[in-house]
């Protein structure tokens, strides 16, 4: 050791030969955000991100004590919320991020619709993006259930049910989501293996991919402002702070929800008993709930649910492939067409979750 | 013209007529002469592939009329009021015809009915009291556990009181016709008709149905131990059964009275509306144990729900107290056992179940009560939490202001 050096220099040098930090603060160093009226969008992925880490965490608390049986998943439940030191404040934090994880990646998928970012050469982030709101509505969907409590169990049933009426295979991917011909014992554990294995693994990978899309490409500026000449605020540290008070800002709501309204544990689910009355799924699926209450039993000859699930599996195809048909082949944007579809779409969402709560 | 044209409709109808010439012809007619046609068609008896002809002979294989109600051929017409039990009873007393259709169906309705008051006067020549098809109906006969029988069990009342809560049909039995209208107002019927438990009380279930009689003064107490099984026992064995016996009382119906029972109370021991004052003086050994009983029950209901009101206030705070609601449930077990203890006329008897629930209600308001000291320290934490990122916030800000307040040529702020 050269006698000039500081133990930090050392320890520093020590890194750079085995990590090569240098890039990668060259890179921060250099790493720009644009400055405009829309600028506040940006943030909403990084607080999706911020609530992504916050499940991670209060999951994995949950996980020393959760037990993913029929005869056990709601008294570790109840354990944990009872009699766990903080239990109900991890339970009720890890209910309520979730939720608003889900709000926070919708708000973040249509800012990105609105400012145009999802255009060439981002089509991959959108993919990519895409595909974790399917993930988060999955983590969702297997969530719901592990408490084992009524309305989840029945919530499933249905479910799980709509998946049957898929055409060919839906019996198949109704059995293999439920581990048997109804739901039980088999479901849970497996809605646990997706919940804790599956989910985060897949989710891990993608999240990799669309975080370093968004590092290759940056932040996109919408269409409109192409010719202006933007100012640009520095990654680090401008905008990393301006990001941590809005994840200061998203724990403390976060805190006062879970603290205020603890997330309820309601009955053990009883597959004798009778469905209760007013059954429903949460709010992010209640629109299609909706929707598909609303079909009449047969269209033409065709069963009801399976021409709802055909149309929706068409407009998730249409909505996936929004980066594809958005530009004309002249390469001009079709900004009117996919904000109109993107107005109609939040106007459909609003409304049917809103039809579905209250009717 | 009109008859022209009902002999024009019966000769068209004739061709059909070898299935049962009855119904056909019958159908085809007005009024009275068609009612019974039309609502045979619901008729337990026809959906068993038994026809008019079964009751009120004749052949119906016949399209003539003249033969298909010819004595000749057995047809007897209008059923005289007299005969209608021992005609229903050629097949419902038949064990081996009964089998056929209703292997579980008891046979031995007519021999009951004679016992009964009802079959008693018949067979004393008085046509005027309740036969078979009063109550059953005619020719729309439904089975019982039809919710349309008139013998349904949420019917039943009603179908009794058609005659015994008419003054003019009763007039001359000299029997009153307010039961109908007192047991509307007491606990079983609340059961039956609010709570649509058909296995709660109606007439027939301490009256009997085809023996129908009213109970004796010494057999209430079994009436009513017939659903309230310990409440007999320890009545049985109680101070009160010689004594009442020797007054010639009935039993249950000296405090809770017959027709009209209400949701006995707490009340009923101690108080203004104390029943036991009817007999005993307030100062009196038996004036004190059912005040001290009174005030026993009132001590475990007000301590129960006291800790339903802590708890209830927690549950909605959002605290996680099924635990202890659980533990209520029980606590209200011993309340219930209290209450039939009370028939039991000792103070000892009631005052077990009543410390048992009272510990227990003890323990329930403590929990309810620490988990809204637990929610009001959770309430504070969330206050200094949020203190504290508002705090960071705030330095946050002030950081980032301070960074962009510097020149642009040192490196850090907004650039263009």
């Amino acid at each position: 050791m050269p006698e000039s050096e500081t133990p930090k220099q050392v320890g520093e040098s020590w890194l750079e030969e085995r990590l090569g930090l240098a890039s990668i603060k060259e890179f921060a160093a250099h790493k720009t955000v644009p400055v405009h009226s829309a600028t506040i969008w940006y943030y909403f992925g990084g607080i999706t991100l911020f609530l992504f880490v916050i499940q991670v965490l209060t999951g994995i608390l949950l996980l020393l004590y959760y037990r993913p049986t029929t005869t056990e998943a709601y008294e570790s439940v109840q354990f944990i919320v009872t009699r766990v030191p903080f239990g109900w404040l991890v339970r009720s934090i890890h209910s309520w991020s979730a939720n608003l994880m889900i709000l926070m990646a919708f708000i973040h998928m249509f800012s990105v619709v609105f400012l145009h970012a999802y255009r060439r050469p981002r089509e991959i982030t959108w993919l990519s993006g895409i595909a974790l709101l399917g993930l988060a509505l999955g983590f969702g969907f297997s969530g719901y259930l592990l408490p084992w409590n009524k309305v989840s169990y029945f919530a499933t049933k249905v479910g799980t049910d709509m998946a049957a009426s898929v055409p060919v295979v839906g019996e198949q991917i109704a059995r293999f989501l439920r581990g048997g011909a109804e739901v039980g014992g088999a479901t849970l554990t497996r809605f646990f293996g997706f919940h804790v294995a599956v989910l985060p693994g897949l989710t891990t990978v993608l999240l990799v991919v669309h975080l370093a899309l968004v590092q290759k490409f940056g932040m996109s500026s919408p269409p409109w402002l192409k010719d202006v000449k933007l100012a640009q605020m520095k990654f680090f540290p401008n905008f990393f702070l301006r990001e941590l008070m809005a994840w200061y800002a998203a724990l403390g709501v976060l805190g006062s929800l879970a603290a205020i309204f603890s997330w309820e544990l309601g009955e053990k689910a009883d597959p004798f008993a009778s469905a209760p009355a007013g059954i429903r799924p949460e709010w992010y699926f209640l629109a299609p709930f909706y929707t598909l209450k609303l079909i009449p039993s047969h269209v033409l000859h065709i069963e009801g649910e399976l021409l709802g699930l055909l149309g929706f599996a068409l407009l998730a195809v249409w909505w996936v492939a929004l980066p594809f048909w958005a530009s004309a082949r002249d390469g001009t944007l079709r900004t009117r067409w996919v904000q109109g579809a993107a107005v109609a779409l939040i106007a459909y969402l609003v409304t049917f979750s809103a039809l579905g709560y209250w009717r | 013209m009109k008859g022209w044209f009902h002999v024009f409709l019966i000769l068209a109808a004739l061709p059909l007529a070898a299935q049962d010439s009855c119904l056909t012809c019958h159908k085809a007619l007005e009024g009275s002469l068609q009612k019974p046609a039309l609502a045979f068609q619901d008729d337990i008896h026809a959906h068993a592939g038994f026809s008019c002809a079964d009751c009120h002979g004749g052949d119906r294989t016949s399209g003539d009329m003249e033969q298909s109600m010819s004595r000749a051929r057995g047809f007897t017409g209008k059923i005289a009021r007299g005969a209608v039990p021992r005609l229903c009873a050629r097949c419902h007393s038949d064990a081996a015809l009964m089998h056929k259709f209703q292997p579980q169906q008891r046979v031995d309705q007519l021999a009951q009915y004679q016992t009964s008051v009802h079959g008693k006067r018949l067979a004393a020549g008085d046509t005027a009291v309740a036969n078979c098809v009063d109550c059953h109906s005619v020719h729309d006969i439904r089975a019982v556990r039809n919710a349309l029988s008139p013998v349904h069990p949420l019917r039943l009342p009603e179908t009794c009181a058609r005659c015994h809560a008419d003054p003019k049909h009763m007039a001359k039995y000299k029997i009153d016709t307010n039961q109908f209208a007192q047991y509307r107002g007491s606990v079983h019927w609340e059961a039956l008709s609010k709570r649509g438990d058909l296995s709660a009380p109606s007439c027939a279930s301490c009256h009997g149905n085809h023996g129908a009689t009213p109970p004796q003064v010494a057999s209430v107490a079994s009436v009513c131990g017939t659903c309230h099984v310990l409440f007999e026992d320890l009545y049985a064995k109680s101070p009160h059964k010689p004594v009442f016996d020797s007054m010639g009382a009935a039993g249950c119906v000296v405090c809770h009275g017959n027709h009209g029972i209400t949701k006995p109370s707490s009340a009923m021991l101690a108080g203004p509306k104390a029943v036991c004052t009817q007999c005993h003086d307030a100062t009196s050994a038996g004036g004190v144990a059912s005040a001290d009983m009174g005030a026993l029950i009132a001590k475990l209901d007000t301590a129960l729900n006291r800790s339903d009101a802590v708890l209830a206030q927690a549950q909605n705070s959002g605290m996680e107290v099924s635990e202890p609601w659980l533990q209520q449930i029980e606590g209200r077990e011993h309340l219930i056992k209290a209450r039939v203890a009370v028939h039991a006329f000792r103070t000892a008897a009631v005052n077990k179940p009543v410390q048992d629930g009272l510990a227990i209600a003890a323990a329930t308001r403590k929990a309810g009560e620490d988990a809204l000291k637990e929610r009001d320290s959770r309430r504070i934490g969330l206050g200094i939490s949020l203190i504290t990122i508002v705090i960071t916030m705030l330095g946050l800000w002030l950081a980032i202001r301070a960074l962009e307040a510097r020149p642009p040529g040192e490196g850090l702020g907004v650039g263009g």
